[in-house]
């Protein structure tokens, strides 16, 4: 029997508030030290390195809104049947470079929750979209994660 | 500088190690707003979650896969295309390095897709990713 009942399957397609946020040279740099980058132009905070965008639009919470493990509750997902958290990934299609002074607008959507059955029981995945565009709409990014549940 | 012309698929891209350590796991979660505690608590860690040591950020692991790929294109290309995946994690104190390869090339797109890997001192593949440069037109 399959755990996705036509309920959860509704929450397809929910989406977040657009999220806006300012990219400043700081902030450039402190990812860029903190990831360890090389290149000058990441270090000086002139461009901003290949995943910057993942700190810039990671949820900003109160403590009170974490769990006993320090991780948030992400509010675009419902209630799944599988609760533990696996390996995910990342899928990244680059439009333009992130430069200090850019405002930033991203939306994330639950685009697809599927089934597959592993060796040691069922799993779920799911993917959220997020595209990032410029406020007057030009895309920047565009993301899909993908996470499993078993 | 490099050129698409000298690109020949199979070609070994440069190994890069890495050595992540508390301070740079504390610096990467800050930058995030990441509080999860397998990152920064050894005892929450070890003894509630049950790894043998303080855990390197997935992400992290995939955001050195775009650094390999890009400062192997250098000036001569961008990172158009990024998908890696988090299969296996890694602990403080472990080293790690990674692994690229080019898999395909167009010149008439003027693309060459990478395959590089994070893996660790057993060759485990933690995070393996596919990469696409799209190069400059001279």
């Amino acid at each position: 029997m399959s755990l996705l009942t036509p309920e959860l399957m509704a929450n397809i397609g929910r989406a977040s508030t657009p999220q806006k946020e300012v990219v400043t040279r700081r902030d450039i740099r402190k990812y860029a030290i903190a990831t360890g980058q090389r290149l000058e132009k990441y270090i000086s905070g002139d461009v901003a390195s290949a995943t910057f965008h993942v700190a810039l639009f990671w949820d900003v919470v109160g403590m009170e809104e974490l769990s006993p493990d320090g991780v948030s509750i992400d509010k675009l997902l419902p209630k799944f049947p599988l609760e533990r958290a696996m390996a995910g990934g990342l899928d990244i299609t680059y439009h333009r470079p992130i430069v200090p002074g850019d405002v930033l607008v991203a939306t994330r959507t639950l685009s697809a929750i599927y089934e597959k059955q592993g060796s040691s029981g069922p799993l779920i995945f799911y993917e959220v979209d997020m595209e990032i565009k410029t406020e007057a709409g030009e895309p920047v990014i565009s993301e899909k994660t993908t996470r499993i549940l078993r | 500088m490099l050129k698409i012309d000298m690109i020949q698929i199979g070609d070994q891209l440069p190994v890069r190690e890495f050595t992540p350590d508390n301070i740079q796991l504390f610096l990467y979660d800050a930058a995030l707003w990441n509080a999860h505690r397998i990152h920064y608590d050894y005892q929450y860690a070890t003894e509630i979650e049950g790894y043998p040591g303080l855990v390197v950020p997935g992400p992290l692991m995939g955001d050195w896969l775009t650094q390999c790929a890009i400062e192997w294109a250098g000036d001569a290309g961008e990172l158009v295309h990024a998908n890696y995946s988090n299969r296996q994690y890694a602990c403080v104190g472990e080293v790690l390095r990674s692994q690229g390869t080019v898999m395909s090339l167009s010149r008439e797109k003027r693309e060459v897709t990478l395959d590089i890997n994070i893996v660790n001192a057993a060759d485990d593949i933690l995070a393996p990713g596919q990469f696409v440069i799209r190069f400059n037109k001279i």
